[in-house]
C-alpha cells in the first residue's frame, strides 16, 4: 500500500461527499460554494494523478472564475431553489446505464501505472517514461522497472525492424520536420482545431460584452 | 520480496507526509460539514477559504511525497488565486457587482 494511494482514496471520498452535497443542498448559494470545494479538491487530485496543468485550469477556471459567475446568477435570479420531490425514473435510468456503459469501457484499459501500455511503449514517448518511472510512486519497485526495461528493449527492436521502411518509419515521427508543428499538427489536429474554435468563441463574447453598451467607460477606448 | 521493498521505501520517507496528509484531509472533512450545515453565508465562504489553503498545503505535501519539491510553486500560484476568488466573492455580496 503506497502512501500517495492512501491520500488518493480519501480525497475521492471527499469529492464523493462534496459532489452529492452539491446536488442536495437547496441553498442555491451553498451549492455555488460547495461546487468551488469540489473543484479545490479535484485540482488536489489531479496534481497527485501528474496533471499539473489540468489542475492549474481548474483551480483558475473551476474554484476562481464559475464560482463567480455562478455567484453573480444567484444575485439576478435569488437564491432558493424550488424543491422538487418526485423522482424522474427515464432519467434516472439512463443515468444508470450511461455510467454502466463507461465503467464497462474502462475494462479495456491498462493498469494504471502499467509499463506494458501502449502509452509507455510507444517509441516516440520512452524518454517520458524513463522519467516517469524512476519518479513516480508505482514504479520504485524493482520488478516495474525490468518489465519497462525488456519492453524498451524489444520497443528498440521494433523501431530498427522498422526503419528498414523508411516511409512506414517516417509515419511514426511525423510528416513535418518542425517538432513543434509535427506535434500540434500531425498528432494532436482535432484537439487544436476545437481548441483554435473556443479561443476564437472567447474573444467574439469579449468583443460582444465590452462593446456598444451605454455607459461603458470602455466603449471606443478599448475597442 | 515487492512488498518488503514498498515497505522499505515507505518507511523510509513516507511516513511523516502521510501522517501530515491524513490530518490535512481530517481537517478538510472537518470545514465541509461547516460548509454544507452553515447556517450563514460567511461561515461557507470561510470553510472555502480554508479549504483552499489546505488544497495549497495539500499540493505541496504531494510534491515531497512524489519527490518534487518543485510543486511548491503550484501551491504558491493557489494561495494567490484563492485569496483572489474569496476578495471576489465578498465583493460580490456586498455591492452586488464586481468593481
Amino acid at each position: 500500500m503506497n502512501g500517495i494511494l492512501i491520500i488518493d482514496l480519501i480525497l475521492l471520498a471527499l469529492l464523493l461527499i462534496t459532489a452529492v452535497a452539491t446536488v442536495e443542498v437547496r441553498n442555491l448559494f451553498a451549492a455555488a460554494m460547495i461546487s468551488s470545494i469540489y473543484s479545490l479538491l479535484m485540482a488536489c487530485f489531479w496534481t497527485s494523478m501528474d496533471a499539473v496543468d489540468v489542475a492549474y485550469t481548474e483551480a483558475a477556471v473551476g474554484a476562481g472564475i464559475s464560482t463567480i459567475l455562478l455567484i453573480g446568477t444567484l444575485v439576478l435570479t435569488g437564491s432558493r431553489e424550488t424543491v422538487r420531490k418526485a423522482v424522474h425514473w427515464p432519467a434516472l435510468l439512463t443515468c444508470l446505464a450511461a455510467g454502466a456503459v463507461l465503467i464497462y469501457g474502462t475494462l479495456d484499459m491498462p493498469a494504471f501505472g502499467d509499463p506494458n501500455a501502449p502509452a509507455q511503449q510507444h517509441p516516440l514517448y520512452s524518454g517520458y517514461t524513463q522519467q516517469n518511472i524512476v519518479k513516480s510512486p508505482v514504479g520504485k519497485s524493482h520488478e516495474n522497472v525490468e518489465a519497462y526495461n525488456a519492453a524498451q528493449a524489444e520497443a528498440q527492436a521494433h523501431a530498427e525492424h522498422e526503419g528498414e521502411h523508411a516511409e512506414h518509419h517516417d509515419f511514426y515521427h511525423g510528416h513535418v520536420p518542425n517538432q513543434v508543428t509535427s506535434i500540434i499538427v500531425d498528432y494532436r489536429a482535432f484537439d487544436t482545431m476545437f481548441e483554435t474554435c473556443v479561443i476564437f468563441t472567447a474573444g467574439l463574447g469579449l468583443i460582444v460584452l465590452l462593446r456598444g453598451r451605454k455607459g461603458n467607460p470602455l466603449r471606443g477606448g478599448l475597442l | 520480496m515487492m512488498l518488503a521493498v514498498a515497505a522499505e521505501s515507505m518507511l523510509r520517507t513516507d511516513i511523516p507526509t502521510l501522517v501530515g496528509g491524513v490530518a490535512l484531509l481530517t481537517g478538510v472533512l472537518l470545514l465541509l460539514v461547516r460548509a454544507i450545515a452553515g447556517p450563514t453565508t460567511y461561515d461557507r465562504i470561510l470553510a472555502m477559504n480554508a479549504i483552499g489553503t489546505k488544497a495549497a498545503l495539500m499540493i505541496a505535501l504531494i510534491g515531497f511525497m512524489t519527490e518534487r519539491p518543485d510543486f511548491l510553486d503550484i501551491a504558491l500560484v493557489y494561495a494567490i488565486l484563492n485569496f483572489l476568488a474569496t476578495i471576489a466573492i465578498l465583493k460580490f455580496i456586498r455591492h452586488r457587482r464586481l468593481g
